[in-house]
Parts: C-alpha cells; sequence; structure tokens
C-alpha cells in the first residue's frame, strides 16, 4: 500500500506533471511571465519560475532571483486559477435565425479536457471552494463551474515563506492546505537538501503518486515540513482583524472612513481584476454583420466599473466611496449573509496590485478607529460628499 | 356659488370630522365656526380668482378643488387638487391679503368658508385658541409644501 | 440557462413609451407559472437581455403578459416589436407579492409610473377572490394623464365598484379632472383599517420613500408593508452580483421584500 506521505525531488515532480498529462489533464501552473509570475501551461519544472521569487508590497511587485533553486519560492502573481475555472470571457450559447421561422440556441459544450493545476497555494484552494459555494451552491447552478471544478485534479503547495501582503493565516486559510486538494506538496530546501514532501489527501492523488518515482518520508521529514509551516505561520507580511467584522462593517455603513480611502482609490478595478474569490460578471449580447447569428458572452465585469449599477438611464452607485464600500463589506461581511464564508482568503493581492497601495487590512482598521473615536460624542458637520 | 344658511352647531359638528381640528378646545371651536359658513360649489365653479382680495379661506368639507394659476399661451395649468379635510387658501394669513392662485371646483363640493377678517381677529385676540388652530394648519401647509417639492423632482423622469 | 422563444401574439399601445406585450409559449415549452410580483428576462435576438415584470396571472394557455417602457436599448427594441415576432424569456424568477396573507385584510395597493405593471396581477388576483379582503384600495399615480396605464382597466376597475380606485398626475393639462399632485397625497385620504391592512408598493424608490411615510403616518406597521424594489439584474439567478443590496440578491431575494426587513437599507444612499 502507497504511504499517505513520500518524497520527491524534482525529477519526482516532472514525473508527475508527465502522468496528469498522460492521463488526458491539460496541466496549469506558475510560469514566468513578463515581469511577474503568470499562471499557464507546464509541461515539465522547466516551465515554473526555479530559482525566481516575487518581492510585493502594497501597490509594489518585483521578481528577484533567489540564490537557489527553488522550484515555488514565489507566492502569487496576478492570476488566480478562477481564471481556468470561471474564465474573464465565456460564451454562454448562441442563436441563428434558420431556414424557418424558428431560432435554434446551441449551448456551449463542455471542456473535453479535465485540468490539473500545479503549485495551488492554500488560500487559492478556499478561494475555489468559496466560489464553488458561490456558483453552484444556489437553485441554479452555473454548469460550466460544476463541470469544470469537478473534475479539476489539484496539487497543493503550501506555504513556508509567506508574501509581504500575505494574511492567509488570518483568514484561516493556509499556509497548510486542508483537504480540498488531491496531493498537497511541501517544498524542503536546505544546504543538503531539496526535496518535495508529498501528502495525499484524495484516492485519485493516491493513484497518481503510487506511479511517481518516489522515497518514503520519515517523521522527521514531516517535523521539518510543519516546522516550516508553523514558522509562516507567524510572519506572515499582514494581519486583518476578523472579530466580529461581519456587525462591525453593518454598523459602520456611514462612516468617514469610506470617505477617506475614496480620495485614495481610483475606482480602476485593478483589486477585482486579480481577486480570487470576485465573481461579478455581465454579459454581452451581440451579432454577426449579417444580423443572422448571435451570442451571448459572460465576462467578468467589477462593481468598481460606473456601469455595474446602472439601471433604466441611471447609477445608484455614482461615488467612489460607494463602490469602496459596496466592495469591502460585500467581500468581509455580507459574504458571510449571503453564502456562510468571508469573501477574503488572505491572499494580499488586491492590496500588491492597487495602484495607489490601499490595503484592505488597513481599511478594517481604519473603521475600526473610527467607530472608537466616533463613539464618545456627535457634532453637528464635519461630514462631506 | 351658493351660501346655505344653517345652524352653527352644524358646522362645528362639521369641522369636528376632519382631522385637522382634532383636539381644539370646544370654546374655541365654537369662535372659530361662529362666523363660518357652508358653500356648495358645481363643477368648473370658480371658488377663489388670483389676485383678488383673500376675505375669507375654507375646509373642504366633500369633493376636489383645483388649484390653478393662468399661464399665457398654456390656459389654465392645475397644480394640485385638494380633497375631503384640506384647507384651501392661506393668503388671509399673510400681507398682503390677495390670492395667489385660483381655486376652482373639479367635482361638486361642499366646504365651510371662515371670514378672514374674524378669524385674524380671532388669532390676534386669544392666543392660545390662535396658536391651537395654526399649529394644525401648520403641518397641512408644510405636507403640501413637501408634495410640490417631491413633484418638483419630476420621478418618474428618468434621470440622465 | 438559454432562452425560450415565445411569439408576440398581441401589443398594446398604452402611452407613447410604454406597450404591453402578450406572448405565446412555444409547442410542447415547460409551463411558465409566474406568481404575481415575479419578472422574467426578455431577449431580443442580438440585442440584449432585460428583466420586465410579469403583468397578469398566468393564463390557462401559458401565455405572458409583460408591459414595457422603453428606457435603453433593448426596452426601445422590445416596445417595437410586432405581432409575430419572437422574444426569448427566461423565468419566472423573484419572490411575489405575499398575495395568500392577505385573506380577511384590508388591501392598499399604492404605485406610481410604470410600478402599476407588477401589480396588475395582484389586483387581477384581489378581483377574482373579492370576497376574501376587506377593503381594497389602488392608489396610483402618473407624471402626466397620456402616461397611465391600463386605462380602460382603471376605470372597469372603478365602475365596479368593488375596490375603490384612486389616481393623480404630477402634471395636468387643460382637460384633466382628476387629481393632481403626488399619489403619496391619496394615502391621506385613502379608507383602510391601519391595524388590518396590508400595503404593497411598487414605483420609483424616493416615491417608496415618501409612501411609507404617508403609510406610517396613517398608523401602519411597516412589518404590513410590502415593497418591489429595482436594481441592475443581469444574470437572474444569483451571481452576477450586479443586483446586490446590502447582503440581498435582489433577483432571488426580492425584488419584493417587506419592508421592515430592507428598512436599515433603504436609508442607506447609494447603496
Amino acid at each position: 500500500m502507497t504511504p499517505t506521505r513520500v518524497l520527491i525531488d524534482r525529477s519526482g515532480l516532472d514525473a508527475l506533471i508527465a502522468t496528469l498529462a498522460a492521463q488526458g489533464y491539460r496541466v496549469l501552473g506558475p510560469t514566468l511571465g513578463r515581469d511577474a509570475i503568470v499562471l499557464g501551461d507546464v509541461a515539465g519544472t522547466d516551465d515554473l519560475p526555479v530559482g525566481w521569487t516575487d518581492e510585493q508590497e502594497a501597490g509594489h511587485y518585483r521578481l528577484r532571483r533567489r540564490d537557489d533553486a527553488a522550484l515555488f519560492g514565489y507566492v502569487l502573481g496576478p492570476h488566480s486559477f478562477k481564471r481556468f475555472l470561471y474564465p474573464p470571457r465565456q460564451r454562454l450559447w448562441s442563436v441563428s435565425r434558420g431556414s424557418g421561422p424558428d431560432l435554434e440556441v446551441r449551448a456551449e459544450p463542455h471542456d473535453d479536457r479535465p485540468l490539473a493545476f500545479l503549485g495551488v497555494r492554500p488560500c487559492e484552494i478556499a478561494a475555489m471552494r468559496i466560489q464553488e459555494r458561490v456558483l453552484t451552491g444556489g437553485e441554479f447552478p452555473d454548469p460550466s463551474y460544476a463541470d469544470r471544478y469537478g473534475r479539476a485534479f489539484v496539487v497543493a503547495v503550501q506555504c513556508t515563506e509567506p508574501g509581504g501582503t500575505c494574511f492567509c493565516a488570518s483568514m484561516r486559510t493556509g499556509p497548510r492546505a486542508g483537504t480540498d486538494c488531491d496531493l498537497a506538496l511541501t517544498e524542503l530546501l536546505g544546504p543538503d537538501r531539496h526535496d518535495l514532501l508529498v501528502e495525499v489527501r484524495t484516492p485519485r492523488g493516491e493513484q497518481i503518486v503510487a506511479g511517481l518515482p518516489a522515497r518514503e518520508a520519515t517523521d522527521a521529514d514531516v517535523a521539518t515540513a510543519n516546522e516550516a509551516l508553523a514558522r509562516a505561520e507567524a510572519s506572515m507580511g499582514r494581519s486583518l482583524d476578523t472579530e466580529g467584522i461581519v456587525e462591525l462593517l453593518e454598523r459602520n455603513i456611514e462612516s468617514p472612513a469610506w470617505g477617506k480611502v475614496a480620495d485614495r482609490c481610483l475606482a480602476c478595478a485593478n483589486c477585482t481584476s486579480v481577486c480570487p474569490t470576485c465573481f461579478c460578471t455581465t454579459v454581452e449580447d451581440t451579432t454577426d454583420l449579417t444580423g443572422q447569428h448571435a451570442e451571448r458572452w459572460r465576462r467578468w465585469d467589477s462593481c468598481f466599473n460606473r456601469d455595474f449599477s446602472f439601471i433604466a438611464g441611471s447609477l445608484i452607485r455614482h461615488s467612489t466611496r460607494s463602490r469602496y464600500r459596496q466592495w469591502m463589506t460585500h467581500k468581509l461581511s455580507a459574504w458571510h449573509r449571503q453564502f456562510g464564508t468571508s469573501g477574503c482568503v488572505g491572499c494580499g493581492r488586491c492590496i500588491t496590485w492597487c495602484p495607489v497601495g490601499i490595503d484592505i487590512t488597513h481599511e478594517v482598521d481604519s473603521i475600526r478607529n473610527h467607530e472608537r473615536s466616533a463613539s464618545t460624542f456627535h457634532t453637528v458637520g464635519g461630514r462631506y460628499r | 356659488m351658493t351660501q346655505i344658511p344653517t345652524s352653527k352647531p352644524s358646522i362645528v359638528d362639521t369641522l369636528r370630522k376632519h382631522q385637522v381640528f382634532e383636539g381644539i378646545s370646544p370654546d374655541c371651536l365654537e369662535a372659530f365656526a361662529a362666523t363660518a359658513h357652508h358653500v356648495s360649489l358645481q363643477p368648473r365653479e370658480v371658488l377663489i380668482q388670483e389676485g383678488a382680495p383673500a376675505e375669507e379661506f375654507l375646509l373642504i368639507d366633500s369633493g376636489r378643488i383645483a388649484i390653478e394659476i393662468f399661464v399665457q399661451g398654456r390656459g389654465h395649468v392645475s397644480i394640485e387638487t385638494l380633497g375631503p379635510g384640506e384647507l384651501v387658501g392661506w393668503s388671509w394669513l399673510v400681507e398682503p391679503h390677495r390670492w395667489h392662485f385660483d381655486a376652482i371646483a373639479v367635482t361638486p363640493s361642499d366646504l365651510i368658508a371662515f371670514p378672514a377678517a374674524a378669524a385674524r381677529e380671532l388669532l390676534a385676540s386669544n392666543h392660545e385658541c390662535g396658536y391651537g388652530l395654526l399649529s394644525r394648519f401648520l403641518p397641512q401647509i408644510v405636507q403640501r409644501l413637501r408634495a410640490t417639492r417631491m413633484q418638483l423632482l419630476d420621478f418618474y423622469t428618468l434621470e440622465q | 440557462m438559454s432562452p425560450v422563444w415565445y411569439r408576440v401574439h398581441r401589443v398594446r399601445r398604452e402611452t407613447h413609451d410604454v406597450v404591453t406585450l402578450e406572448l405565446t409559449p412555444p409547442e410542447g415549452a415547460p409551463p411558465c407559472s409566474p406568481e404575481p410580483g415575479q419578472f422574467n428576462m426578455l431577449y431580443v435576438f442580438g440585442t440584449g437581455e432585460v428583466p420586465i415584470s410579469i403583468s397578469s396571472l398566468p393564463s390557462d394557455r401559458g401565455e405572458l403578459v409583460h408591459t414595457v417602457r422603453g428606457v435603453g436599448a433593448v426596452t426601445n427594441k422590445l416596445i417595437a416589436l410586432q405581432r409575430g415576432d419572437v422574444v426569448g424569456v427566461r423565468g419566472p424568477f423573484g419572490r411575489p407579492w405575499p398575495v395568500g396573507e392577505l385573506r380577511g385584510r384590508d388591501v392598499v395597493v399604492v404605485t406610481g409610473g410604470i410600478g402599476l405593471a407588477p401589480l396588475r396581477p395582484v389586483l387581477q388576483h384581489l378581483l377574482a377572490h373579492r370576497k376574501t379582503f376587506g377593503h381594497v384600495s389602488l392608489l396610483y399615480g402618473a407624471r402626466t394623464p397620456y402616461d397611465l396605464l391600463y386605462r380602460n382597466e382603471l376605470l372597469a376597475w372603478r365602475d365596479s365598484r368593488e375596490i375603490d380606485v384612486e389616481w393623480t398626475v404630477d402634471r395636468s393639462s387643460g382637460v384633466w379632472n382628476g387629481n393632481v399632485g403626488v399619489v403619496t397625497r391619496l394615502i391621506s385620504r385613502a379608507t383602510f383599517d391601519p391595524e388590518r391592512v396590508t400595503a404593497f408598493v411598487c414605483g420609483p424608490e424616493i416615491m417608496i420613500k415618501y409612501a411609507i411615510e404617508a403609510l406610517r403616518n396613517r398608523g401602519m406597521a411597516t412589518s404590513n408593508c410590502y415593497v418591489s424594489m429595482e436594481r441592475n439584474m443581469k444574470c437572474a439567478v444569483g451571481f452576477c452580483g450586479h443586483c446586490q443590496y446590502g447582503p440581498t440578491f435582489m433577483c432571488k431575494d426580492g425584488p419584493v421584500f417587506r419592508f421592515d426587513h430592507i428598512e436599515p437599507l433603504f436609508q442607506i444612499r447609494e447603496l
């Protein structure tokens, strides 16, 4: 019987990728793009950003060379796996005027190839689960998400070196991967070793691991991984105080803090583009030049976009204040009411990719501080539009 | 316009039916009703003419009265219609005591008319009664000002 | 979820920018049995899709009635449709008016503008089961006399004396001898027992606000007031995010809400 924990080296990882590909999976993982780590097709470990790391701070992202050959020595780029499970643009159906009087709708076929995700960080796994609940947990489940996620093979990589904007520990989504993956890897990198500890989480994962060139992991290996994860947990770049956050934001819907953050916010929608849980979309209906063929496309939208709240000739949310408030209260508060979980997984992307460095963790603090200082007195004036 | 001779108690009874006189002391109401008289109007019968002296004001007991203004090129434009329980006219209270709008009956209407001079004299001489009455008239004025502001919003027209 | 193709059976012009469409289902289509207050997504080939409330009780043959005001690209195409044209329909969606809870109660329906459209099935229901209810009033406001919807029906409802029907316009014209003034002014004069009345309110949000205030002034509890709200509905199935209203999704938690349930949200600007 295969042990639930094994050690593989880089060649073992190559074998894992090859096995998944041989089983028909399209293997996707981190690759080196221009100035950023982006997700793409991975045929072997040569495609990974080996020996690179990403330096992240509010409004700051730089790739740097590492002085080792770490396979997963970086955290997260602007892409999340959302782009494969819930694509930025997706055709939902098309329709043609036939020769007869009737219109013929063609539903979009499901993809043939199942997806395998390699190097999925625990926060990303949490995000997939959250999106699954949003998109498939209601009365009208989204069939394409259910199909893609249901068939996807997930190879997690647990985080031993959190990034500068990471706060998954606060959101209880990392740095350890839970059970929502097939395999969980931990990179063990030292002066005299370079291994990956593979923990098997599903029978499907077990089957794949059975064919890999692997050694049995010792208790010492497992202890080393656990120590690294414990260190990571204690060295997050950020933390978010979630105590009573649902009610906090509901109570403070008119906080002056919203006006202050709106003074800096450009409403550029970067945060929603990089967020792994943001699910808002719009639909576009198009025709070709003949007028005989029409299509419906779904594409990512953002609550920061001006037209997002457009209705019958007017906008509901004119001000940036109201749009930032919508985004953050939805993410951290209303999401709990709607789906029983937070909409934030603590990946920190919205902080890194904000062009003016707005930090969601600081904004929560700001709301708390305003509430504390405002609770003692009321004055006329002092509020601005 | 028909003036119908009536006994005073029936005017007081009529006033008592309407919310605007609720809570007014019996003495005050008697005094206020002392000079009042019933008025009945037929449709299109003019009650108030813009520019004329505001020598009385009215309470609608039944029917519908339109407040109109004449606009050159548009004719008579109805600004609002008033119904039972509503007062017609404020100009009797405010210098120079001249009507600013027309008032015209839309349907057969019964009203109570109060001569303005006597009403003003009562308010001036009996402050308690005057305060009681004005504090009941004011909410109607405010309610109608609010309604007019809402009309200004033109809220069925889509904002651009 | 892809649309089912209905055919325009009849077009009734209500006003200069409002038409009522009667749509016939294709043969063998699954029956669409909407409840009063629900909406369908109507799709015009290649132009787009919009949420439109359903304006009639279901018929035996599964016909749908939609009253549409032309305000944008899709609705302007909808009001230009001709008999025989095809419309894509998805639905019905949303929570209905709680007509089942009206038994034995007075009912006051307050609506403005196109807001009468989602309440027409309620009035049809009230009239069909008239003896089950106490006093019933319809208070309806429009911009001008020319903007009144369902004119023949309004007159028929009024003349039936089964329900009180009052309408008013914000702007009158020479020949008009009806009420002039905002619809909320009718509330203070309407007949109902505040202790046992249920109010259904639909219209522009600002109208709803003042209508609730007027109902409250009459001594009504807001737990007996229901309102139909409007937000940008795109997918109608709860995950495009556009129609969020605080923690609610208009398309599945609304559009009809008991007012006291959303009152804290209602007071927040730009929500």
